[in-house]
């Protein structure tokens, strides 16, 4: 460290003009694909359920629910899908949770930039998660037999969808994320509530066989009518009613949430 | 005072956390181009100051002016022109060090190119370009705090805040960012920066203010704050204790000072600077066959400062206040 550079970069900071909103944004979500590639344990949390769920469900139940293994993996593996990346959104909860409370935050607090950048940023950069989510489950899917009928177009437009509910979704926790104290209590708050409403859903079993007032709720549930349009992209049948449910449930949870996150964000103290 | 236009100017700053006033009516004017110390123990409401001032928390009341603009109505401007290192470090722990400058290069305003350059050259200047490539959670408490100014100069500010900047550091990592610190002054950015230590705050602020339970309660040069305190101490250990109170006589006319005890009993403490007569008083303990295992002259420390201060604000106010009562 000597006085010479040291002089000089000192003198060389020139202040550009501020970044815009979208280079901001992009930012953010270029120091979240980092911090992926930095600490990639990360994904493995996320992964393992769905996962082991998969295999328990089709080897296990599979003949019982379904008549045959084969047949059952063919209902399941969509509603899987969908429950792996909606499991990795309450990470984004959690991560934003450990930024707040280091002292990080409070340098891009003071920088000059769009105010929801840091959050849109960081939950783009969750994309990259909720991609590998999906990935390993259609890729283990596969690997078992799975065969989508309306092969790679569907598999691509059921993920594109389950993606943009997982942005809406992910505002509800990011919200959790700034209201409660620890990353532990982020994340036992996001799973239980996402279980149950995953349990509580078409995932494992045709609403059908459920008593009444059950088939009810999973009528109601948003991740039902999301697990329907998936089957529904992946099996060639594509619902645009159910389709458009679910962009409207994550317009609503976005347009609710993404705000009262950003709100939270700025007032922390 | 010199007359440059005042970079801060805070009027009766107010913060309270629930039942505690972390900031009790804050003062300050700071003046631009130069270094302000902020002096005070744990909790005595440094960092909230800091923080307001620099936009991330609102005052209850009062106002403050940075660099002409109020940290309330007009928050981006300030923003614009000044930086914080904050008291947590302020870098990302999973990032490289150069992926953290490179970042907030991208989050000021430059083209990828151009903060990657500047990335590289911060890190050449603060020592940092082995370690640029590594986690900054495997950098020591130095390599973190200098990798953590750097990231505050991305762009050079006009005003930088430094909140405790060397506390933890060992004394070659002080002394880098004291260095740093020095080179930014020279380029004009004013600094206000807080601390615990007053040999800090000598060594680099031009003016001081102490401040406790959230409140200022002194300011002015180093060399005033020193002023009311008293001198420094000279501290001499003795080989035997026995000897103590023949000693005691002979410091205490050598100096012509008063002595006073010290936990150690081996140790008197002389309020003394006279380093010419602290000699002389050498001479004298040898003449008498005491021999002295250690001595050192120092500043009062933050301590004996306070102690000074707190002691004589509560009579300066009695005073005052008899003044108005009398005007
Ligand atoms: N966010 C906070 N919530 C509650 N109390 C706080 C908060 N921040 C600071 N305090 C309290 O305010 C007082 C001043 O704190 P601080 O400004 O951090 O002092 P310093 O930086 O001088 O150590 C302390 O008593 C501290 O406990
Ligand atoms: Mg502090």
């Amino acid at each position: 460290m000597s006085a010479e550079p040291l002089g000089s970069a000192l003198a060389a900071g020139e202040r550009p003009a501020p970044p815009s909103a979208l280079s901001a944004t992009l930012a953010f979500a270029w120091r979240g694909m980092l911090k992926i590639k930095h600490v990639p344990e990360q994904l493995l949390d996320v992964t393992i359920t769905p996962v082991l769920f998969v295999l328990m469900f089709t080897y296990m139940f599979g003949g019982a629910i379904a008549g045959s293994t084969r047949e059952y993996l063919q209902f399941l593996l969509p509603g899987i899908l969908v429950m792996s990346v909606l499991f990795t959104t309450v990470y984004s909860g959690v991560s934003l949770n450990t930024d707040v409370t280091k002292g990080v935050v409070d340098r891009f607090r003071s920088l000059p930039i769009a105010r929801p950048a840091p959050l849109v940023g960081a939950v783009l950069g969750d994309s990259v998660r909720y991609l590998v989510g999906a990935t390993v489950i259609l890729v283990l899917g596969v690997a078992m037999g799975y065969r989508p009928e309306a092969g790679a177009p569907g598999v691509v437009a059921a993920v594109a969808l389950v993606l943009v509910f997982a942005f809406g979704l992910s505002w509800l926790f990011t919200t959790l994320g700034m209201l409660l104290r620890s990353p532990n209590a982020v994340m036992n708050a996001g799973f239980m509530s996402i279980f149950p409403l995953t349990f509580l859903s078409n995932v494992f079993v045709r609403p059908e066989t459920l008593p009444g007032w059950l088939e009810a709720f999973v009528g109601v549930n948003p991740i039902s009518h999301l697990v329907t349009a998936v089957r529904g992209l992946m099996g060639g049948t594509p619902d645009a009613g159910e389709i458009g449910i679910v962009l409207a449930a994550a317009a609503g949870l976005a347009a609710v949430f993404a705000p009262l996150t950003t709100w939270l964000y700025r007032r922390k103290t | 005072m010199r007359d440059s236009p005042l970079a801060i100017e805070a009027q009766g700053l107010v913060k309270s956390f629930g039942d505690v006033r972390a900031v009790d009516g804050v003062d300050l004017a700071v003046a631009g181009g130069s270094v302000y110390g902020v002096l005070g123990p744990n909790g005595a409401g440094k960092t909230t100051t800091i923080r307001m001032l620099a936009t991330l928390i609102r005052p209850d009341s009062g106002s403050a002016r940075v660099l002409g603009h109020d940290v309330v109505e007009e928050a981006d401007a300030v923003r614009r022109l000044v930086s914080l290192t904050g008291q947590l470090a302020s870098v990302d722990e999973d990032l490289t060090g150069r992926e953290n400058l490179v970042l907030l290069g991208r989050l000021l305003g430059y083209s990828r190119a151009q903060a990657k350059a500047r990335a590289g050259d911060l890190l050449e200047a603060f020592g940092l370009a082995d370690a640029a490539g590594r986690l900054v959670k495997t950098y020591s408490g130095g390599m973190r705090r200098r990798l953590d100014i750097a990231a505050s100069i991305v762009v050079t500010p006009e005003l930088m805040f430094l909140d405790e900047p060397t506390t933890g550091l060992d004394p070659r990592s002080r002394n880098q960012v004291w260095r740093i610190i020095r080179a930014l002054v020279a380029q004009g950015t004013t600094v206000l920066l807080t601390t615990q230590y007053l040999d800090e705050a000598d060594q680099l602020a031009d003016r001081i203010a102490v401040i406790d339970h959230g409140q200022v309660i002194a300011e002015g040069t180093s060399a005033q704050l020193k002023a009311s305190v008293g001198s420094a101490a000279l501290h001499v250990r003795l080989h035997d204790p026995a000897r103590r109170g023949e000693a005691e006589g002979l410091l205490a006319q050598a100096l012509n000072a008063p002595v006073y005890p010290d936990s150690d009993p081996a140790t008197i403490c002389v309020r003394t600077s006279d380093t010419g007569r602290a000699v002389g008083a050498f001479a004298e303990l040898s003449r008498a066959g005491i021999e002295v295992a250690d001595f050192s002259l120092g500043q009062p420390s933050l301590d004996e400062v306070f102690l000074a201060l707190t002691g004589r604000t509560a009579e300066e106010r009695a005073e005052e206040e008899g003044e108005e009562v009398a005007a």
